[in-house]
């Protein structure tokens, strides 16, 4: 579904990926694992084309994203929710979400502002809240429906559980495993790799802009040595 | 003397009537500025083209035949919407291009807009002032307080607070609105969600160009339509945006409500200040609150242009071809005429002039909309010394800078608290009320007469003699510049403007170097200005004006801020292109307009840049 070859990219001159690979089959939750700064943020940036990407290539469905605006990107079904989350502060949950609303896809149940409710049931008792005034997880949850208004193929998600509450963690990844079993692709990046095993099938890890290792989710868990290469400070 | 209780209400009322005018149209420049982070210098032109239509469509054509009540609004609406309709063309063939360009160059196009709006609406409509019809239904006066008040006026304040809740509807009930709110935060994360951005920018500029077309539009029965319009309503719309916080809708009501009763009864009270008085809120606003009265700050920070390489040496040809330049210059100008030598003497004067605005723009990273204070502080300088003292050039030019400089120490220690907009608005600010104390203080200036017989003394009053004189104290000036941005002060100035808190980490006061590159860079302007003084005669407030402050931008920007070459090569463009098209054609503005347009559109980084490599 999403097909990843070779991709480069930098910020200004520094030189921050160098040619990763990956693939995300439908239906599959795949993870980028790699410490701070191995430049997961930055994989998914080049890959909705927010950071035009120096070198490889990006397929989605077959259809090469080069030279695409971010916004053509996410119109095709790229949905990505970013690390820093950037909820519109001044803006309602409810105008939140409709910044995020897109026409439905054919062939795919598409989402309302109800149905996000339903899934993350915190959002729905604060429609009129304005997006400043929430916690983190709450961001959180608000950032990912925010997404999923445009009925995205597959989710690109930036380190989801960061600076969240591990009762708050162990919510989401209740709603995300809820999203999986719904059919939605996910491309997901982690340091916590605790919370990735709840709900990825394979992994990738990623260090200093390469990929060093991938394989299943749970051969990697097994494998203390590599998470002790890639993955502990 | 018993007090006037029916002049309080009806000076209050006059200013709902015009704090409305210019809620309308600081709303659509706050609206354009929040979202698109563009300040729209062509905002006042939409307004001006509001009216000039407004004025034709009430005269010929359909709506003036149907006439009464649906011709006049018919013409007032059709000209607003034309006017948005403009605005959507403007961003789509001009602005769409520019977003990732620095803000100069930005302001540097839609003043390019100006320009050219200026000699089209000369072109359309001619020199001569219009005079629009009274509106149907509105036409007479009611009686309050005993006071008789004009019915239109009534309904112009009723305008502003209809069209501020309808605004407020667009931006909360409709989905442009809520896309609008949220890429007034954050651009990108609106693009990342699948909104396309240059459609919402075209919409935004055609809401906030209708703004300003239904602003001029409705002017029409109450002031004639001329062609300063739009400098006029310009500089005032920026002040209200800047006083209420830019992007912000309500602080833009709030400052037009202040600024609208400031001028009422400021009328009343110091009828002799009361341009002065504006400009003084608005410095005083920016001082205490530098974000405006209802702005939130810089939510996302400004990204950090590329920081551009250290002025390199000039690359060889070029250097040989400027020097072989100079030689030539100083000998041939024997066997000149008077005519070019007083050119090449004004031509020195601007170089000198531009690159001391280059000091601060370039490697002190600030914006000043206001050089030609210091310019005009230097001339007026010489010209008070030699009406009240009867000082000769000597001492003058050597009193000019000093002057100029502290008057930079005194306008400087304000400005460079603030950064890119707000500076840019506070020094233009000083500079207004500069140039309003030029204008209004006649016992000493002698205000709109100016001061005359300022002229050379007896040796350098021959034309060569003055060209020598002002090419070498200009180019004196110049170098000066050149030692002191290569001197440590110069890197630790840039150093501050690239990176101001690991400047501060190593120990650089910013605050200080700023203050004294403003300082010094107010000394050369007045030099320059003294110069200008002497070759002309005489001094004027235009001296201190606006468009004088603008020439100096749009030299500076010409030439590119990278490197001092830039702006000596702006200079030389920027007043040879005016000074020949003045004489070749009457529609010089638009010519220069088109110039400068095709110029930041396809070398983005200056004349002098396009001569470099693009790897420098």
């Amino acid at each position: 579904m999403l097909a990843v070859d070779g991709l480069q990219a930098h910020y200004g001159r520094a030189h921050i990926l160098h040619g990763v690979s990956l693939d995300v089959a439908a239906g599959e939750v795949a993870c980028l694992l790699g410490r701070n700064g191995a430049g997961k943020s930055t994989t998914m940036k080049a890959i909705m084309r927010l950071l035009p990407p120096t070198g490889g290539s990006v397929r989605f469905e077959g259809r090469d994203l080069d030279g695409l605006a971010p916004h053509a990107v996410a119109r095709i079904g790229l949905g990505y929710v970013p690390e820093e989350r950037r909820i519109f502060p001044d803006l309602t949950v409810e105008e939140n979400l409709e910044v995020g609303r897109r026409p439905p896809r054919p062939g795919q149940a598409p989402w309302t502002a109800e149905r996000l409710y339903a899934l993350f049931p915190s959002l729905g008792a604060m429609k009129k809240r304005p997006g400043g005034r929430m916690s983190g997880g709450e961001q959180q949850m608000l950032a990912i429906a925010r997404t999923l208004m445009g009925n995205p193929r597959l989710l690109l998600l930036d380190e989801p559980s960061e600076g969240l509450a591990p009762v708050v963690v162990d919510r989401l990844a209740e709603a995300l495993l809820g999203l999986k079993a719904e059919g939605l692709a996910i491309l997901l990046s982690e340091q916590n790799p605790g919370f990735a095993a709840s709900i990825a099938d394979r992994a990738y890890l990623l260090e200093t802009g390469q990929i060093r290792h991938h394989g299943p989710m749970a051969a990697v868990m097994a494998d203390a040595g590599l998470r002790a290469r890639y993955l502990s400070v | 003397m018993a007090f006037d209780w029916q002049g309080l209400v009806v000076q209050g009322l006059n200013g709902l009537a015009s704090a409305s005018s210019l809620f309308l149209v600081a709303s659509g420049l706050t609206v354009i500025f929040g979202v698109s982070r563009i300040v729209n210098f062509a905002h006042g032109s939409l307004y001006m083209l509001g009216a000039y239509l407004a004025w034709t469509l009430t005269a010929h054509g359909p709506f003036a035949e149907l006439g009464g009540f649906w011709g006049f609004w018919g013409a007032i609406l059709s000209a607003a919407l034309t006017v948005a309709a403009l605005g959507a063309l403007v961003e789509m063939l001009v602005l769409r291009r520019l977003y990732q360009a620095p803000e100069l160059f930005q302001l540097l196009a839609t003043f390019a807009l100006v320009l050219i709006v200026q000699d089209v609406a000369l072109l359309l409509w001619g020199p001569d002032d219009k005079f629009g019809p009274r509106a149907p239904l509105l036409r007479g006066a009611t009686e309050i307080f005993g006071a008789r008040f004009p019915l239109y006026e009534l309904f112009l304040i009723a305008v502003g607070p209809v069209v501020l809740g309808l605004l407020w509807l667009l931006l909360h009930r409709s989905r442009f609105g809520i896309l609008l709110r949220a890429a007034t935060h954050d651009r990108e994360m609106v693009a990342a969600l699948g909104v396309d951005q240059k459609r919402l920018f075209t919409g935004v500029f055609a809401l906030g160009a209708g703004l300003a077309g239904l602003g001029g539009a409705l002017q029409i029965p109450r002031e004639a339509v001329t062609l300063h319009m739009d400098m006029a309503v310009i500089v005032e719309a920026f002040v209200v945006v800047v006083i209420g916080g830019l992007g912000s809708l309500g602080g833009a009501a709030l400052a037009a409500l202040i600024i609208g009763e400031l001028h009422a009864f400021g009328i009343l009270v110091f009828p002799r200040i009361t341009l002065v008085l504006v400009f003084l809120v608005m410095a005083v606003v920016l001082v205490l609150r530098p974000q405006g009265l209802l702005g939130r700050g810089a939510a996302t920070a400004p990204v950090a242009a590329p920081a551009p390489p250290l002025p390199g040496p000039m690359p060889g040809p070029l250097r040989w071809a400027a020097i072989a330049a100079a030689v030539a210059l100083v000998g041939v100008a024997p066997f000149l005429g008077d005519y070019p030598l007083i050119l090449l003497a004004d031509f020195s004067v601007l170089v000198l002039f531009a690159a001391s605005l280059h000091l601060i723009m370039g490697p002190g990273g600030m914006a000043s909309f206001g050089h030609a204070a210091y310019f005009g502080a230097g001339a007026y300088a010489a010209a008070l010394l030699f009406k009240h003292l009867a000082a000769p050039m000597e001492v003058g030019l050597i009193a000019a800078p000093f002057a100029a400089g502290l008057v930079g120490l005194l306008f400087g220690w304000f400005c460079v608290r603030l950064s890119g907009v707000y500076a840019a608005m506070l020094t233009l600010a000083f500079a207004q009320i500069a140039w309003s104390i030029s204008f209004q203080w006649v016992e000493v200036t002698g205000g709109d007469n100016g001061i005359l017989g300022v002229w050379p003394s007896g040796w350098a009053r021959g034309r060569l003699v003055f060209f020598y004189l002002s090419l070498a104290l200009s180019a004196a000036g110049v170098l000066l510049l050149r030692r002191i941005i290569r001197a440590p002060f110069g890197l630790a100035l840039r150093a501050q403007r690239d990176s101001p808190l690991r400047a501060e980490a190593i120990g650089l006061d910013g605050f200080l170097l700023r203050w004294i590159a403003f300082a010094v860079s107010a000394a050369l302007a007045g030099l320059a200005g003294a110069l200008f003084a002497y070759g002309k005669g005489s001094v004027f407030p235009s001296f201190l004006g606006i468009p004088r402050s603008v020439d100096a931008l749009l030299m500076v920007l010409l030439g590119g801020v990278q490197t001092l070459t830039g702006p000596i090569v702006g200079a030389i463009a920027y007043a040879g292109l005016q000074e020949q098209l003045a004489r070749l054609t009457d529609c010089w503005r638009l010519v220069l307009g088109v110039v400068i347009l095709a110029l930041v559109l396809f070398f983005p980084r200056g004349l002098a840049g396009a001569f470099r490599r693009r790897d420098a």
